[in-house]
């Protein structure tokens, strides 16, 4: 194994994993004001309209024949009856289907980003950042299906790259699965694993903020002044909240 | 019952003039802050007009507010919770920025570094969203009967929904003006559409605020409000929205917009109600009786059993006698000339108007007849048909009973208050005549035309018994990043623009810090000029006094 394999396949992702999960926790404690989606849909709806629901529907498609297709081990599938033949039409199908629609959605909204003065003019560095990284790892593994699952005999990624990746969630790395593996599929999971990387700092975090609560939460919601923010209104900002007197529970008078 | 209590508004039309001194001290206090350009907490809108954002009565295009449906039960208009969540990548409501206006500044850079010519140097209007010059084409109130509403109120939803007859000669009929702030409705349709949970109704005095930490920027409140009055915040993503001025209103003082009224016609006070039966009473069948249904929800402040509940809720004394002492309660069940804005919405608005009689005074003095006389007067609210039916479009869901009851009582108020002024014998037909006695009428007139600073605002404090007075107290050398680390740099840039170190928290206890005496704690010889509120000295501020009897 040499240093190189090691360091992509196997530090990198760590790494990643790691400012991920760690960065979404500390900015969830600690920007709570800045976790938001930002939409410019005040800016610009026409194009907007279709295009977001395009990209946002597409991209789910994607992540869940992904959690399908790279966790669930290709045992399991065929032990259901799911051969290696059914799988491969499936997922190609119902993957070029997912990847239309995010590459049409994603192209608008690029589009948009770009050409239209108002919502060019609310991109931060930031949102650039993220673009370009997106863009990329959509790309290359559009690129990826496309060249070996559509037009090609089609490459079986759940050999390789699946138990690659659940070997690094079992914390038993084998780096040497990927040794073999497509340059364009080793593209899109390095560009991916940089977005995962930068995924906290940007606003790509409105993804962990889905409002699955409001489907059982009542309607109208109250809140007591007291209760939540003490009398200001909004908590001292860390690192100057008054000194308080720490106190034991059997030190207070009755 | 839970009995709850609601800081509520009344506003009286008859006396604005439409000066927006209310939407400007408003916008310095609350939103002349980048993304917000476009946001108006308070705005007054010339009637009949298309409002602002324009046309925003239009709930077919909009889908604001409540509908009911075949099976009694109240929806929000906009869709139910499933739809709102599939809808959450594109929201099909939402007004785009140009149903607002674009913001713009000026560069007025121009005017002191443009090269010498033989020209004067302009400011020209730069669009805030591009940079890029603009056509300055809409704003807040562009449609200003001083600013040419003829040209576009026709377009009026409600005109839409009059009988047909009525014909838009605009100077010939009539106009006033409908100042708005949100409504701090008792079931906010914003409210029950964020996908967060960030919006909520205070317990304690009803005012609906936005959580800015919880808001994820899903932008539903904006299109759930059928009042269009929670603003996207463009820059930072955040839905925001009047909020009472509850700064203010915990230290028992009057909204800005209140305190700043050049007319003095806002009222503000307690309303007690049943927070229980609110949604019965929003989901009643017909529009026309959403008004009774409203009434019928708040409680009656002197009732024992009312305040038994309340006092077991946990509400203080001080607060149960404010309600009792409220103008508003007065005005919306004593008195019933108060009414609310668009009932049929079914959000239970607690912004109230009395509606105003001035267009119809105005008709009869155009024609010489005397305008204070009760009998012409009450002629004239059942013929003059167009202002009555629009009002009523506005204020009872198209119901003229309860305009044309509460125009008359203003009409009674008018003549029977002319005799005594004038001195003559009070003739006690006309209260009679609505169903009054001459004894409120001078109650009511007292409150309406006196309008003394005490009685229009009833406003307990808010209870801060929790001992967290001295929580916030600050030091001065409380800056961002503190004294030694040179404090906040040149490019700080928080939510609300630069500001020399922390932004001072909105809190009772700041508020009296800041009014008090000089308070911020300096050191000897040293005084911190900033924290110095004008009033009175502290030592080291000035050099010492000489001795008496000395001279120079």
């Amino acid at each position: 194994m040499s240093a190189l394999t090691f360091l992509l396949w196997v530090a990198y992702p760590y790494a990643a994993a790691g400012v991920f999960i760690a960065g979404h926790v500390l900015r969830y404690r600690y920007d709570q004001f800045g976790w938001t989606s930002r939409s410019s849909q005040t800016y610009e709806n026409r194009l907007l309209r279709w295009a977001s629901p395009m990209f946002h529907y597409g991209i789910l498609m994607v992540a869940g024949g992904h959690l399908v297709g790279l966790f669930v081990p290709k045992q399991w599938l065929a032990f259901f009856g799911v051969t290696e033949q059914i799988y491969h039409l499936g997922a190609t199908g119902l993957g070029s289907f997912a990847a239309a629609l995010t590459v049409a959605g994603l192209g608008i909204l690029l589009y948009r980003r770009r050409f239209v003065d108002r919502v060019r003019m609310a991109t931060t560095p930031m949102d650039v950042v993220m673009y370009v990284l997106l863009t990329g790892a959509i790309g290359f593994g559009t690129i990826a299906t496309v060249a070996y699952q559509v037009v090609g005999g089609g490459y079986d990624y759940r050999e390789s790259i699946s138990p690659w990746i659940r070997s690094l969630v079992f914390f038993q790395p084998d780096p040497s699965l990927m040794a073999g593996v497509p340059l364009f599929f080793q593209l899109h999971i390095l560009t991916a694993t940089t977005l995962f990387l930068l995924w906290p700092f940007t606003r790509l975090v409105h993804v962990f903020s889905a409002p699955v609560g409001y489907l059982v939460r009542p309607y109208i919601v109250y809140r007591s002044r007291d209760a939540h923010r003490g009398t200001g209104a909004r908590q001292p900002r860390r690192g100057w909240a008054g000194s308080q007197l720490p106190t034991r529970s059997s030190d207070r008078r009755p | 019952m839970r009995v709850m209590a609601q800081m509520s508004m009344i506003m009286n039309l008859d006396k604005c003039i439409g000066c927006h001194t209310c939407s400007v001290t408003c916008k310095q206090v609350w939103t002349n802050r980048e993304g917000v350009e476009y946001a108006w907490f308070n705005n007054v809108e010339t009637r009949p007009g298309i409002g602002y954002p324009r046309l925003y009565e239009d709930q077919d295009r909009w889908k604001g507010g409540w509908s009911r449906t075949s099976r009694g039960r109240l929806k929000l208009k906009s869709g139910g919770r499933i739809s709102k969540l599939l809808h959450i990548f594109s929201n099909p409501d939402l007004p785009e920025i140009d149903d607002y206006y674009e913001p713009w500044t000026y560069d007025y850079d121009m005017l002191t570094k443009a090269p010498q010519g033989t020209q004067s140097p302009v400011a020209r209007p730069k669009s805030l969203l591009t940079g890029k010059n603009m056509d300055i084409k809409w704003s807040g109130n562009w449609d200003d009967n001083l600013g040419g509403s003829q040209e576009t109120a026709a377009a009026d939803p409600i005109l839409a929904t009059m009988s047909e007859h009525v014909k838009m000669e605009f100077e010939e009929t009539f106009m006033f003006y409908l100042p708005r702030i949100c409504e701090h409705c008792l079931n906010p349709a914003c409210v029950a559409a964020c996908p967060s949970g960030a919006m909520y109704k205070r317990e304690e005095d009803g005012i609906v605020l936005v959580d800015q930490d919880a808001c994820r920027g899903w932008r539903m409140c904006v299109s759930a409000c059928p009042y269009k009055k929670v603003y996207f915040n463009h820059k930072t993503g955040k839905a925001e929205k009047c909020t009472l001025c509850y700064p203010l209103i915990e230290q028992g003082k009057p909204t800005i917009c209140s305190e700043t009224c050049v007319g003095r016609l806002r009222y503000l006070g307690l309303m007690l109600y049943d927070a229980d039966a609110v949604l019965a009473a929003a989901s009643i069948e017909n529009d026309h009786d959403l008004l009774e249904a409203q009434r019928s929800v708040f409680l009656d402040p002197f009732d024992p059993a009312v305040i038994a509940a309340a006092k077991a809720e946990g509400m203080a004394d001080d607060w149960i006698e404010a309600a009792q002492n409220s103008p508003i309660y007065k005005m919306i069940a004593d008195y019933k000339i108060a009414l609310p804005l668009h009932p049929e919405y079914r959000t239970m608005p607690m912004v109230w108007y009395i509606p105003p009689l001035s267009p119809v005074v105005d008709v009869i003095s155009s024609t010489n007849s005397d305008g204070e006389d009760a009998r012409t007067l009450f002629a004239a609210i059942d013929k003059l048909r167009i202002p009555v039916e629009y009002l009523a479009g506005l204020f009872s869901a198209g119901d003229v009973a309860p305009v044309e009851s509460s125009l008359r009582k203003l009409a009674a108020m008018r003549s029977y208050m002319r005799d005594i002024n004038l001195g003559r014998q009070p003739d006690e037909r006309i209260p009679a005549r609505v169903g009054m006695t001459g004894t409120t009428i001078q109650e009511m007139y007292r409150l309406l035309a006196i309008a003394k600073y005490e009685d229009r605002y009833v406003i307990p404090k808010a209870h801060v018994e929790t001992a967290r007075e001295l929580e916030e107290l600050g030091c001065s050398l409380d800056t961002d990043g503190g004294p030694g680390m040179g404090g906040p740099g040149e490019n700080a840039k928080g939510p609300y623009g630069k500001t020399p170190g922390m932004p001072l928290n909105a809190t009772v206890d700041n508020y009296n810090e800041m009014r008090g005496g000089p308070t911020t704690p300096s050191s000897p010889g040293r005084m911190n000029l900033l924290g110095w509120n004008g009033k009175g000295a502290v030592d080291g501020m000035f050099p010492p006094a000489a001795p008496a009897g000395a001279t120079e």
